[in-house]
């Protein structure tokens, strides 16, 4: 090929944290114009390597290309003058600031705002229409969908005249019909000789979206093939070095009786707000209800309500027995006793105390179960370090060690603590939040199972979850929400991503009230 | 950031913050034209190599075992007591209460009795600004300090108007009852053996021993010690799991409350068997100190003390026996703190660029 004809080259690029190699002698060309995925399970060093290209890191060793010219870029300036723009998986925005603000924030023409403001929106009505990106410049980011703040991401990034784009995990806050939007704009950006660089961890977008792949696993780059050449299949045991289950094996559902009973939930946040507007729902043993919803619709207070986090309105029943739902009984401990056990959305700070060992972790929630003292005054500290141990042998997790702090974890193995914890207390009802946000598959399909199990135990189990795959291979029956409302009940079997993503973005399809 | 091995971060770390801090201290005294070999030699000699010297040294490190202790427990649930000097005030009142007011038989049941009337006092000082935190959200380090200014206006107040005998001319209390005297290290049969000359370090010393083992258990072996522990490391985390936050404030705040006011066992009843104006003399500041550099461990804070104890010993020794200016020990001090509370993170960031040059590259990624 002419020189130059691809947009970037890496070539042996390495880094090391410390003893930690998180990339090794990475090798990538990525041709002009073209959509080039990047795939891989957590920590296999993709972030690593795009910082490296955007300039938060400086490689150890190795060099890039762009249009084949060798370029050292050692800071994010560097790479936007060398075309790079960059999408982040948070957005960069100022929430109080316009459109056209945020836009031209950092490539101000001078001190005075004024000319750069009417150059900006002369150049974003030219944007808007060449590539559907279509935004009110004057809006306020805070008012925005974020989906339309995504765009305003990339505005941003075309507004600096950016030629390569890379976007890091860009659906994981979109309704699938924003994700589809998406990946239109990003067809017409290539369509236009832009080259755009794609990382996420979801095997469909990946097929969909992309002309070639690269794989990455523990740091180095394993292989890198023609979308239309591979499959779900073969990607994933690149991910992983071994086959991997994609599909989740369950046998039919038999509900018992009802277990939870929600009537007309609701809950305020501290600004008086009305998060969750009157949910009600019933879930029996032996079953898995499903909650479908982009982030941010009421899911993550009907969980935080439930299991005590919050307090709300309404009328909780588990099996039969109501539930205290603000004052005295509303609380993590009183639920725990009523049989209620929770993998909560947030490992990070709620799940886990990363600074605690594994074994305190083991015990936390559950510090006051009388098989974790030794008398009346002290706890019996080497019964939940044998106990964590067992534990953690039967859940898999690595490295098995009790005595290692949680944040020396890999995310899968972290999630791996909170699920062993939550799962072994026999609880008669079980809430789980995103249980495989940021699991590589290996652990996704682990979880999914030990889930599965538990359901064919005679447990209830409220699922919450954004990935809709996720939801709809494990539930027995799917709740889709949307501001704060559950919008309707869908059958798994007879429904399809297009009815559910219609009910995630508000629009019911079947005269059900809104 | 990578990290330190374990030895390091412990030991390695404070001591060479501890040895720039010196050298500094080294360079103010020779801007001011002494010997700075001098004056560690008088410092040394005078708190360490003998019994008399030591005799005052642990009665300092005893006080400071006191507060330190008060500030890492509280440290352990997020909470920066820095009230410590004001709860070690009213401690003190309470000491002197107890042994004005009651009349005690014997020494131990005075002691028993003026312990438990220092913590209380010293809890319900600290428990105000705590329930202000708890339930109002004023914050604990605002509060906490103004809470010092008012704790010594009150005790001047008492002493002017109501604890000062009639016809006494400084603003303090009457002399204890000679039943409540403590015994000092030269009392205690086999350590007189020791400490021959009459010393101000007393049985107090074996309390605060005491409540630093007690303050390890009651951290990492007890309910209240993990719920304090999970509350310090995320709040958010702590309503996961049912911990009660205002519970934990209050409960830790009493805590550390409490063992900041039994300070005044110490220099109350042990040293001056009267209540004072400036009674706790800044050792609930030194407390921080101690914490910090004791890494909030009971044995770092024991450890700590003694080296603040021996500070403050030999700073006073400086002022006796050379031309350098007691005033020098709060320069060390200040350097002391600074270096190891404040510019910790520069001396670790130094030591784990040093330790890098020297690790092999080997392990996988993750």
């Amino acid at each position: 090929m002419e020189n130059g004809a691809y947009a970037i080259e890496l070539k042996g690029i390495s880094k090391a944290f410390g003893p930690v190699q998180a990339n090794r002698d990475i090798n990538i060309a990525v041709p002009r114009g073209t959509i080039h995925g990047i795939i891989g399970e957590n920590g296999a060093g993709k972030s690593t390597l795009m910082s490296i290209l955007y300039g938060f890191y400086r490689a150890d060793a190795g060099q890039i290309l762009i249009n084949g010219k060798p370029t050292a870029i050692p800071d994010s300036q560097s790479a936007i003058r060398a075309g790079i723009g960059m999408v982040f998986q948070h957005f960069k925005l100022v929430q109080n600031f316009t459109v056209l603000e945020n836009v031209i924030l950092g490539a101000e023409d001078g001190p005075m705002l004024n000319s750069s403001l009417a150059k900006a929106r002369k150049t974003l009505a030219e944007l808007s229409q060449e590539y559907e990106l279509d935004v009110d410049p004057d809006a306020l980011v805070e008012d925005l969908s974020v989906g339309h703040q995504q765009r305003v991401e990339i505005l941003k990034a075309l507004y600096r005249q950016a030629d390569i784009l890379i976007l890091d995990e860009p659906t994981g806050v979109l309704t699938p019909a924003e994700a589809d939007h998406l990946f239109r704009i990003l067809k017409g950006l290539k369509a236009q000789g832009k080259t755009i660089i794609l990382i996420t961890h979801k095997l469909r977008e990946i097929m969909e979206a992309t002309d070639n792949v690269s794989v990455m696993r523990r740091g180095t780059m394993v292989d890198t093939v023609r979308t239309a050449e591979t499959s779900p299949e073969q990607l994933a045991e690149l991910m992983v070095g071994r086959k991997v289950l994609l599909e989740v094996e369950k046998a039919p559902a038999s509900p018992g009786a009802v277990v939870l009973s929600v009537q007309d939930l609701r809950v305020k946040d501290e600004h008086g707000v009305e998060r969750l507007k009157g949910v009600s729902f019933e879930i029996r043993a032996g079953e898995i209800l499903g909650i479908a919803g982009v982030a941010g619709n009421g899911q993550s207070e009907l969980m935080e309500a439930l299991g005590g986090m919050i307090r709300a309105t309404g009328a909780v029943t588990l099996k039969g027995q109501p539930l205290p739902l603000s004052g005295k009984g509303a609380d993590g401990q009183s639920r725990r006793r009523a049989g209620i056990a929770h993998v909560p959305e947030d490992r990070h700070h709620h799940g886990l105390i990363l600074d605690f060992t594994a074994w305190e972790n083991m015990a936390f929630g559950y510090f006051n179960e009388p098989e974790y003292q030794k008398n009346r005054l002290l706890m019996d500290n080497a019964a939940i370090r044998a106990d964590t141990a067992k534990k953690m042998e039967t859940f898999d997790v690595r490295p098995p060690i009790p005595g290692l702090q949680a944040k020396s974890f890999s995310g899968g193995n972290q999630q791996k603590i909170v699920v062993a914890r939550e799962f072994e207390q026999d609880p008669d009802l079980l809430l789980v939040g995103q249980p495989t946000r940021g699991v590589d598959i290996g652990a996704i399909e682990f979880i999914h199972k030990q889930l599965i199990a538990l359901r064919d135990a005679g447990k209830a189990v409220l699922l919450v979850s954004v990935e809709l795959d996720e939801i709809m291979s494990l539930s027995d029956r799917i709740a889709v929400m949307f501001d704060g409302k559950i919008m309707g009940f869908r059958d798994p079997d007879t429904t399809d991503e297009r009815e559910l993503g219609l009910l995630m973005a508000g629009i019911t399809g079947k005269g059900e009230a809104a | 950031m990578d990290r330190l091995p374990r030895w390091a971060d412990v030991a390695l770390v404070p001591l060479v913050s501890l040895i720039l801090a010196f050298a500094i201290a080294a360079l103010v005294i020779l801007a001011i034209g002494q010997d700075p070999w001098e004056a560690i030699t008088v410092m040394v000699q005078g708190s360490v190599m003998n019994a008399y010297g030591w005799g005052y040294t642990l009665y300092y490190a005893t006080s400071f075992m006191f507060t330190g202790l008060a500030v890492c427990v509280a440290f352990h649930a997020s909470m920066f007591n820095i009230g410590g000097e004001g709860q070690a005030l009213l401690g003190g009142l309470g000491v002197a209460l107890a042994c004005l007011f009651v009349p005690w038989p014997h020494w131990s049941l005075a002691l028993i009795g003026a312990t438990a009337s220092a913590a209380a006092f010293g809890a319900v000082w600290a428990a105000i600004p705590a329930w202000l935190q708890a339930k109002r959200g004023s914050h604990i380090v605002i509060t906490t300090i103004m809470f010092n200014y008012i704790a010594a206006s009150l005790l001047q107040y008492l002493l002017v108007n109501t604890l000062k005998p009639v016809g006494q001319a400084d603003p303090a209390s009457a002399n204890f009852p000679p039943a409540t005297h403590l015994p000092a290290l030269n009392d205690i049969p086999l350590l007189n053996l020791v400490f021959t000359k009459a010393v101000p370090a007393n049985v107090t010393l074996f309390i605060a021993l005491a409540m630093a083992v007690l303050v390890w258990v009651l951290l990492w072996h007890t309910r209240l010690g993990y719920q304090i522990r999970a509350f310090g490391k995320s709040e958010a985390g702590a309503r996961y799991a049912g911990i009660n936050p205002t519970f934990v404030i209050m409960v830790v705040m009493l805590i550390s409350g409490g063992l900041a006011g039994m300070m005044a066992i110490n220099n109350v009843m042990g040293e001056a068997e009267r209540l004072l104006g400036n009674s706790a003399s800044g050792a609930g500041f030194i407390g921080i100190a101690v914490a910090l550099m004791g890494r909030n461990h009971p044995l770092g804070v024991v450890l700590a003390a003694l080296l603040f104890g021996f500070l403050f010993q030999g700073g006073a020794e400086l002022g006796l026996w050379t031309k350098i200016p007691i005033e020098m020990r709060i320069v060390v001090q200040g350097l002391v703190i600074l270096f190891t509370g404040a510019l910790d993170v520069m001396v670790r960031m130094l030591l784990v660029r040093i330790f890098a040059l020297f690790r092999p590259r080997t392990m996988e990624a993750a």
